[in-house]
């Protein structure tokens, strides 16, 4: 392999890496609600869709970004509540899979209702982030992928702190370690369930953004679900970190499968590669790099 | 983590019970295999009664998988594109008789399946329901891909050809309806067979508490196993009838991952783990829309576009699902008991 070849093979890992970040930004958004309530909130990338499009659609009626973006964080916060109190609570002590299919049926209603309110043509978004690729070393990176990341890091930065420091985050632990224990010490179950959902929704609104700006925002952003998909039973249901690891790996390995064995079989294969890695490596670790070991519960 | 946290096994009523407890099933019989085909004009069969016998059809072969055997499949849609794909390419390349393309292509899917049940042997829960959904993606690809599985035509369309058995013609409406509905009744008396014998109780068993399961002797892999392969095949015969006798042209496109929670909804909304279940479900989500469009079209007329319509039908079947979730988690198959019993019950007292 001469230099060029090889650097061109660094550069389609940097660009993998950096749309694993992505990816890892729509699974943390899972992750936090797995975290506290062991549901698999498979409505996430509707919520996604949802905030980008009702942040787009007030910014397009001639509010301001700060503006819009508070008024979008409030639909987030309305929408926590609602799904609190329509969803969870009358499903509350029912099994996983019976949550998960809840959360099917509130994707359906999300994307219905997204496109109802706000229309269903394509809206662009600028975030005023440069598109322009700048040279480091013989290798080009895309500036709005790096600022991605740099948002995205922040964001788990911010998680992390929030989980470890403050009493918000000290109860949403207690109550991902044991429900009852954390009933039992007097915790508000519901009110840390609104405030996880309300959490969630604004991860949903950063990846909506962020990906609203690469790919317009229309309803195929709801299906950036099935990127975070793989990426999060790569790295376990339950840990931040295992989702940006997986993120970067599955980013980083898609990428150079689609470059470097795609022409063999015809290409367009990053609609399942990723989901292969996944299964290769849930073969020899089933939960995950970094999920808990899965305890048996009937 | 099972679906269906009680079991009861009823014992059988006396024999005479038994003649008069069959009634309501000769009498559907006898209406879908007389009254319908005499009576029925060519649109409640197009629009409603084949897609119906299609949808339970598929809805039964998940129901094996995800009622009885406690395994949850997002990919269900795939294994009607196989069945279906398998089916045209027997038929084409071979040249074999509509039973026997059908009988292999039901091979074909049950071959995929097995090899997307692999990994149920080490998985659970969501990790391997979010696995079923590499079988969704590497399928759809495979048939858009590969010009071979469609003979060459663009983005992968396929024309059924015009079905029948041993000269005679089915093609008609009335054809295509009765060779469904033989399928599906035969399959549904298969699968009855089944699950009430001791394939079923293993099924239950492993769904129930794996670990229990082995302990009594229950061989719990191949059982998986055979779950996702009779799962799988019933599913793809599905696909041969939504192919061959309802849309008679389909695209891999037609199968994405819509229809498979489509499928999923059947289940739940008519009840996991029952074999009416499926039918039930399937009447809905098939009557459903085409009452939603009806009414939309009644309140809001010339204001709802079709896209608005598909928007509140999306809303609409979200809604519904919640519903049954919250309010009945068993669906219509237990309504439907609730309704027996207290239709019964002035007789006993």
């Amino acid at each position: 392999m001469d230099w060029f070849t090889f650097l061109f093979a660094v550069e389609v890992a940097i660009g993998g890496l950096l749309s694993g970040v992505m990816y890892a930004l729509v699974a943390i958004g899972f992750v936090l609600i797995y975290k506290t309530s062991g549901v698999l909130n498979f409505a996430q990338g509707a919520m996604v869709l949802f905030a980008a499009l009702t942040f787009v659609s007030l910014t397009e009626m001639g509010l301001p970004f700060a503006g819009a973006l508070v008024l979008t964080l409030l639909a987030m916060t309305l929408l926590g509540i609602t799904v609190e109190r329509a969803v969870l609570r009358p499903l509350a002590n029912r099994s996983p899979m019976t949550l998960f299919m809840a959360t099917l049926g509130l994707s359906y209603i999300l994307e219905g209702l997204a496109q109802l309110l706000w229309g269903t043509q394509v809206h662009r978004l600028d975030l005023g982030i440069s598109n322009d690729p700048f040279e480091v070393a013989g290798i080009f990176i895309s500036t709005f992928d790096l600022v991605a990341a740099a948002i995205a890091g922040a964001m788990v930065a911010v998680l992390t702190a929030f989980f470890r420091f403050t009493r918000t985050g000290l109860a949403f632990r207690a109550v991902a370690d044991d429900q009852f224990a954390a009933l039992a010490v007097g915790l508000r179950l519901d009110r840390i369930w609104i405030a996880v959902w309300t959490a969630a929704g604004v991860v949903a609104l950063v990846a909506g953004l962020l990906w609203g700006a690469r790919l317009g925002v229309q309803f195929s952003l709801s299906l950036v679900v099935l990127k975070a998909l793989p990426v999060l039973v790569l790295g376990g249901f339950d840990s931040v970190l295992g989702a940006i690891v997986a993120g970067l790996l599955i980013g980083a390995t898609e990428k150079l499968a689609e470059v470097y064995l795609g022409p063999f079989v015809g290409g367009g294969i990053e609609g399942w590669f990723a989901y292969a890695v996944a299964l290769v490596v849930l073969l020899v670790r089933p939960s995950g790099l970094f999920g808990q070991k899965l305890v048996e519960r009937f | 983590m099972s679906l269906v946290t009680e079991f009861s096994a009823t014992p059988l009523p006396p024999r005479e019970n038994r003649l008069l407890a069959a009634l309501p099933l000769v009498v559907i019989l006898a209406v879908a295999y007389l009254a319908v085909p005499l009576l029925a004009n060519e649109y409640l069969i197009e629009a409603i009664l084949l897609p119906f016998l299609a949808l339970s059809l598929a809805g039964l072969g998940l129901n094996l998988l995800t009622g009885y055997a406690g395994q949850v499949s997002l990919g269900s849609a795939a294994f009607m594109a196989v069945g279906a794909f398998a089916a045209f390419n027997f038929d084409l390349r071979l040249g074999l008789p509509l039973p026997a393309s059908m009988l292999l292509a039901a091979v074909a899917a049950a071959a995929i399946g097995l090899v997307f049940g692999l990994p149920s042997l080490r998985l659970r829960g969501f990790y391997l329901a979010v696995s079923t959904l590499a079988a969704q993606f590497f399928v759809q690809w495979a048939l858009n891909k590969f010009g071979w599985f469609s003979n060459g035509s663009a983005s992968g369309i396929i024309a059924a050809p015009a079905i029948g058995i041993a000269g005679l013609p089915l093609s008609g409406p009335v054809g295509r309806y009765l060779f469904a509905l033989v399928t599906v009744t035969a399959i549904t008396f298969l699968l009855h067979r089944i699950v009430n014998g001791p394939q079923g109780v293993n099924l239950i068993a492993v769904r129930d508490n794996e670990t229990a399961a082995r302990v009594i002797g229950v061989p719990v892999l191949r059982t998986k196993l055979f779950a996702f392969a009779l799962s799988s095949a019933i599913i793809g015969i599905a696909g041969v009838i939504w192919a061959f006798a309802y849309l008679r042209t389909v695209e891999p496109a037609g199968f994405n991952l819509d229809r498979s929670f489509q499928i999923l909804f059947i289940v739940i909304i008519g009840g996991l783990a029952t074999i009416r279940g499926a039918f039930l479900g399937a009447g809905l989500i098939v009557v459903f829309p085409l009452v939603l469009s009806r009414l939309t079209g009644l309140f809001f007329d010339g204001v709802a576009d079709p896209g608005t319509i598909e928007l509140l039908e999306r809303i609409a079947l979200g809604t519904v699902i919640i519903l049954f979730l919250i309010a009945e988690p068993s669906g219509l198959s237990a309504i439907l008991s609730r309704l027996k019993r207290r239709l019964a019950a002035p007789r006993a007292g």
